[in-house]
């Protein structure tokens, strides 16, 4: 509380502290599901965490780094491909999976240069010809033999539950670290740096924000995170067919999670990934009727609900859960004003 | 060797061709339109459908479907652009990409997973070819597309330069709010531009079919040839769209002349190494697609 002018800048509400408790206590809880429920639960909860990496990391490009990506999955299909490599070449497949997040964040970074002096349109299909060419020389490799696509053989070496649960336990790692370093970056310095490039680059870098490293950043965190979330998914699948990883599909379902959940909104990319979670479970089984209703749904909302739902929600109840801004409270003020 | 490049070259007409739609739009309404590969797919299929329920030749198909894309560009800039491009500049890119996912896998459920072509309805035209000197056949279909790119690229640019209503669009695209003072209406203006560009796409949708095959979910990949083209190509103008067609498909045939996996490999990695070469050279350039005057 700032006595002399009676306002204060708020970064918690009684209403986050509560939540984020909440999510302390249902990660707890998350960790002991492996010895409740069965292997299909634990595989399809694996899966949502998959898709919360995804959308969380599409979002943070997207919703606070202001570039619109439809070739994320390179960096899907790279993480996924350099564990099986890496697993050939004798690693650990867990170990691998970790290692291969860190290697295409890494290779993320020269990739930065070119790719984000491009703007808008340009960023977006730019990433989706690297994309393609990245998925063209990932069939060369004779590991690989083309489409045929190799296996992460080595899991087998582990017994199914311990497999099962040691996957499950790596992806709600990776998915709580993930998100609590986003979290974490997105209330720092850079957060707010990132934010104000989004809402206006030329006034951001006026007033001293290093735009390109910001958004280098951003970029690179996100390629990791991608990676991880391809390694995690070729663990549930354990075959690598090329063109599974590198389809533009992994792109349409990012789009579908963050424009639904919020675009631009830290609980709205969580939101989203559970409603795809849902929908896909109940109506994944419709195929390609299923893939129009998603890339409807996106439309829809692009044209009619451009904010999502989290992002609704927010402006008409001022609810922030998981706040990363910050939020200036004047009824201090106000009442102070109203006194003679 | 030369028959490679000449064989290249015929088919950068067809990128160009392809490419003069998305940059004609971006050019007006700096959007980028995802959906473009896939619309000129839908295109394809309409004039397959014509030619096969109704014995419609692909030629006297286009009087119908030309006619239906311009509706159809209207439709998109008023309904989809206009309205996405209001919630942000970044909307339009969604969008377009949710209504490309849409179009492909309509495609896909109307028609199946077969290939397709257009060339079992045009007669001896998908083979008949011309002889060269020095022994290079060249089909004329491939010909005809280039002129038919040559066409429709001179025809904008003259149409941008020398009608009231080319005028009109320019001044749209540098100052819409301008613009309107001075009575001109900015919507109508961009709705036909997005005919015009969607006219164009049909007649690139058409040349697609009968050059080759194409199945539903071919857009995506004409989408990323238009886009190579037109940033090889740099300043949008009609030379340099011509120009980045040509290269993009030159790099290809020569890659493919080495090894047929190298087709696609060498058209990506030539876009991004021009792409990169002239992002060094002009020291960091915000839209390489846009009109440099």
């Amino acid at each position: 509380m700032n006595a002399q002018t009676g306002f204060r800048v708020e970064r918690w509400t009684a209403a986050s502290r509560a939540a984020l408790a909440a999510v302390a206590a249902v990660s707890l809880a998350l960790v002991f599901a492996p010895y409740v429920l069965g292997p299909g639960a634990l595989d399809r909860l694996t899966i949502l965490f998959v898709y919360v990496i995804l959308a969380a990391m599409w979002n943070a490009l997207a919703g606070y780094g202001g570039l619109v990506s439809v070739g994320q999955q390179v960096f899907l299909g790279l993480g996924a491909y350099a564990t099986v490599k890496l697993a050939d070449l004798g690693m650990n497949p867990f170990l691998a999976m970790v290692a291969a997040g860190l290697i295409v964040g890494l290779l993320a970074l020269p990739l930065s240069f070119p790719m984000l002096r491009l703007k808008g349109g340009e960023f977006a299909i730019g990433m989706w010809v690297v994309s393609e060419l990245a998925h063209l020389l990932v069939n060369l490799d004779p590991l690989v033999r083309g489409e045929t696509g190799t296996s992460l053989i080595s899991l087998n070496a582990f017994d199914a539950p311990l497999r099962r649960a040691a996957i499950y336990w790596l992806a709600l790692a990776a998915m709580l670290a993930l998100l609590g370093g986003l979290f974490a970056l997105l209330r720092s310095r850079v957060g707010a740096a990132v934010q104000a490039i989004r809402d206006n680059e030329e006034a951001a870098a006026s007033v001293g924000v290093r735009v390109l490293a910001t958004k280098r950043l951003i970029f690179v965190f996100a390629a990791a995170g991608a990676a991880i979330a391809g390694a995690l998914w070729l663990a549930t699948a354990l075959t690598f067919q090329p063109r599974a990883y590198f389809s533009v599909n992994w792109t349409a379902y990012m789009i579908f999670m963050v424009l639904v959940g919020g675009i631009g909104t830290f609980e709205g990319a969580i939101v989203g990934a559970v409603l795809f979670f849902a929908v896909e479970t109940w109506f994944g089984a419709a195929g390609v009727w299923y893939l129009v209703g998603l890339g409807a749904v996106a439309l829809a909302f692009a044209l009619l609900l451009p904010r999502g739902i989290w992002g609704a929600l927010e402006t008409r109840f001022g609810l922030r859960l998981l706040p990363v801004g910050y939020r200036l409270d004047l009824s201090a003020l106000l009442r102070a004003e109203t006194k003679p | 060797m030369i028959n490679t490049i000449i064989q290249g070259i015929l088919l950068g007409g067809y990128y160009a061709l392809i490419a003069s739609g998305l940059t004609f739009m971006f050019s007006v309404m700096r959007i980028i339109n995802l959906a473009h590969g896939s619309l000129a797919v839908l295109a394809a299929y309409a004039l397959l459908v014509l030619a096969q329920s109704w014995h419609i030749n692909p030629f006297l198909g286009l009087l119908i479907v030309l006619p239906a894309m311009a509706v159809l560009g209207f439709l998109l800039e008023r309904l989809v652009l206009e309205r996405s491009l209001r919630a942000g500049q970044l909307v339009p890119i969604l969008a377009t990409f949710g209504l490309a996912i849409v179009i492909d896998n309509l495609l896909f459920e109307g028609f199946g997973a077969n290939t397709r072509s257009l060339g079992n309805f045009i007669g001896s035209l998908s083979y008949d070819s011309i002889e060269l000197p020095g022994g290079i056949f060249v089909g004329v279909l491939a010909v005809g597309t280039f002129a038919a790119a040559v066409l429709v690229l001179v025809g904008l640019q003259l149409f941008l330069s020398f009608t009231p209503f080319g005028r009109a669009i320019r001044a749209t695209s540098e100052d819409p709010d301008t613009a309107g003072l001075i009575g001109i209406d900015a919507r109508l203006v961009n709705g036909v531009a997005a005919a015009i560009a969607l006219v164009t796409v049909g007649i690139a949708g058409a040349a697609l079919g009968m050059r080759g095959t194409f199945d539903a979910y071919t857009g995506g990949a004409q989408l990323l040839f238009a886009f190579e083209a037109a940033v090889i190509g740099g300043v949008g103008s009609v030379w340099g769209t011509l120009l980045g067609g040509i290269v993009l498909a030159v790099a290809q045939s020569i890659g493919a002349a080495i090894s047929p996996l190298a087709f696609l490999i060498a058209g990506h990695g030539t876009f991004l190494v021009v792409l990169f070469a002239r992002l060094w050279l002009a020291g960091g350039i915000g839209n390489l697609l846009a009109r440099r005057a």
